[in-house]
Parts: C-alpha cells; structure tokens; sequence
C-alpha cells in the first residue's frame, strides 16, 4: 500500500482533477483516473526529496472554510477602499516575523495573506525569518500583526508539524 | 432575466478590460505593464466563460482554462526575466 | 428561482471585476495597483464561474462542477503573480530600504 501510493493526498487530488477535467463520473473515466492518480506519482516522486507532512489533514477543511469567508470579507472592504478617497489612504510596508520552519506551511501563509483584506506580500527574507508586506492603510502594525498570526499562523502550525 | 444580467456582466468586464489597456498603454514602470497585462489575462478567462453561458455551449471551458494557464506562465516567465535577466537559468 | 441566483451572481461577479480594474487604473503607485487584481478581480472571475455552474447545471443532465478547477487555479496562482511583481519593482527600485528611506521623504515633504 505504502508503496502502492507514496503521496496518498496527492494521488486523491490528482483523481479528482481528472475527474473535473472530463466533467463526469462515469465508470470509465474513475477507472482511467485511478491509473493516472498510482501512476504519476511513481514518476514524480523524485521531484519532492523532502515532503511536507500533513500532522492533521482534516483541518485544511476548517482552514479553507475561514479562508473563503474572509476572501469575501477582504473584497468587500477593498472595495470600498478603491472606490473611496484616494488621499486618506496611508499605504506602506509592515516586517511580519515568522515562525514556520516547513516551506509548504510558508507558501500556504502567503498566499493566505494575499488574498485577505488589504495586505499583499511582497517579500520572504533570505533565511525565511521575516515576510514583508504592503499593506494599504496601516492603522495599527502590531494589532495587524498579532491578527495574522493568531488567525492564520497558528493553525498552519498545527496542521504542519511545526 | 438571465439575457440582461449577462449584458450587464458583459458591460463591466469590457470596461474592465479597456481600464486594463489603459494602464498596459500609459504605466510608468515596466512591472505596472506586468500586472496589466495579468489582470487582462484573467479578464479575457471571465469573458469566454461568460460567452459560454450567454451561447449556452461548454465548449469555451478549455479554452477559458488555458488562457488561465498561459497567463500565468508568462507573468511568471517576465517577472524572472526583470529579477535576473534571464529566464531559463 | 435558480435564474435568478445565476443573475445575482452574474452581476456580483461582473462588478468586482471591474471595481479590481478600476483600483488599478485609479491608484497612483505601483504596490497599491497589486491590490486590486488579487483581490477583486480573483472574487470577480469566482462570481461568473459560480454562475456558470448552476447555469450548465440546471441546463444538462448531471453537474457541472469542471468551472472548480479554473477558480481553484486562479486563487492558487493570483498571489504568486503579485509576489512575483512585488518583488521585480523592490529590485528595480534598488531594494526595500531605498524604497523606506523615499517614501519616508515624500511623507515630510506633505507636512512642511
């Protein structure tokens, strides 16, 4: 079985993929998709010398769940930030410490950042220590800070071991 | 009911995509160009599902994924090229 | 009923993308434009592909779920693009501490 499937999470979502991509869930198309979900993982294997490990993958759910919520939330208020007066705005850069120690669990919390209301990342320093942001209207750094990293860093600690 | 609100949507993402060309024509710096022409892309992908809807056919799916796709390859491809000068190191 | 949600959608979808397109024409500085593409125009092209959905749902025998994987991909890959922009202007501009130090002047410029 272990060898069978060496990234399970990953042969699931490359079966569901394919199941998208031909947009049914026919008898045929399961089969095919379960050749290619053992098969390209035994290729691309190499490709990953160290993977991430997912502690609890039960609560990427709960996370994703919380992201889509404040997606809507974040458009909403951008929106309004765009469409408002300009010169109100106070944009700059804010330096947000990090405490993850998996590359996974680094990319998964900046795109999370990004897609949240009204900071985008900018920059990851050389020893992925600190991640710089813009954000456009900085009211309170730190309470901005402890916000991020109480909501969305804590968890990923958790769903990564970290 | 459907007919006007996909005009409606038609309207915006037009105006969107001409807003875009105007930062594409005018933006100072090489990155605004960038963004411009990642935002059109993404635009363009909004367009051709809508198109489907309004034609009622699906064969503007792949299509619409692959504009997506390509996008992105070549944001990411420009991007490189402006941090390193060079694409393929 | 279900039409009426499509439209709903429809018309959701259609004002972000363009509220996105807007804060990049109207912003006046290179990391404030990043902000409207990620954000907006990402739930923009999300509404129209929610409405596509339910419409080929409601139109064809079985589900039609295979707009997922273009909305999936566009929130995966819209923040890579924006990091990616961000970090071309920061070296452009000679990195971050000259970009501090000019914005730092144009803020003591506005007071005086």
């Amino acid at each position: 079985m272990k060898r069978l499937f060496p990234q399970p999470l990953f042969s699931l979502c490359l079966w569901l993929i394919w199941l998208l991509l031909n947009n049914s869930a026919a008898p045929g198309q399961a089969l095919l998709g379960i050749l290619l979900a053992v098969t390209i993982p035994l290729f691309t294997v190499r490709f990953w010398p160290n993977r991430p490990r997912l502690r609890r993958p039960w609560r990427l759910a709960s996370y994703l769940a919380v992201l889509l919520w404040d997606i809507t939330i974040a458009n909403l208020v951008v929106a309004r930030l765009i469409l408002g007066p300009m010169h109100r705005l106070r944009p700059g850069f804010i330096t947000l410490p990090l405490d993850l120690c998996n590359d996974s669990a680094i990319v998964v919390l900046t795109n999370t950042i990004s897609l949240t209301p009204g900071t985008v990342s900018a920059d990851l320093s050389i020893d992925r220590r600190s991640l710089l942001l813009h954000v456009l209207d900085v009211d309170d750094e730190a309470q901005l800070i402890a916000h991020i990293k109480y909501r969305y860093e804590r968890p990923l600690q958790e769903i990564f071991e970290c | 009911m459907l007919k006007t609100a996909v005009t409606f949507a038609f309207i915006c993402i037009a105006v969107a995509l001409l807003l875009n060309f105007f930062r594409l024509v005018r933006g100072p710096s090489m990155p605004d160009r960038i963004l411009a022409l990642d935002t059109m892309y993404i635009n363009t992908t909004a367009l051709l599902v809508l198109f489907g809807v309004y034609l009622n056919l699906t064969v503007f799916f792949e299509a619409a994924l692959l504009i997506a796709l390509m996008g992105f390859v070549g944001t990411v491809a420009l991007c490189k090229y402006l941090l390193r000068g060079d694409i393929i190191e | 009923m279900l039409e009426l949600l499509t439209s709903f959608f429809l018309i959701v979808g259609g004002l972000f993308a363009l509220i996105g397109s807007i804060g990049m024409a109207r912003f006046p500085e290179l990391f404030m434009r990043l902000h409207g593409p990620t954000k907006a125009t990402t739930l923009g092209v999300g509404g129209i592909l929610i409405a596509s959905m339910l419409h080929f749902s409601s139109r064809e025998a079985g589900l039609s779920l295979h707009e997922l994987l273009i909305a999936m991909f566009l929130m995966i890959t819209a923040p890579v693009s924006a990091h990616l922009i961000a970090r071309s202007m920061i070296h452009l501009r000679g990195g971050i501490d000259q970009i501090r130090k000019k914005s730092g002047e144009q803020a003591e410029q506005k007071e005086t």
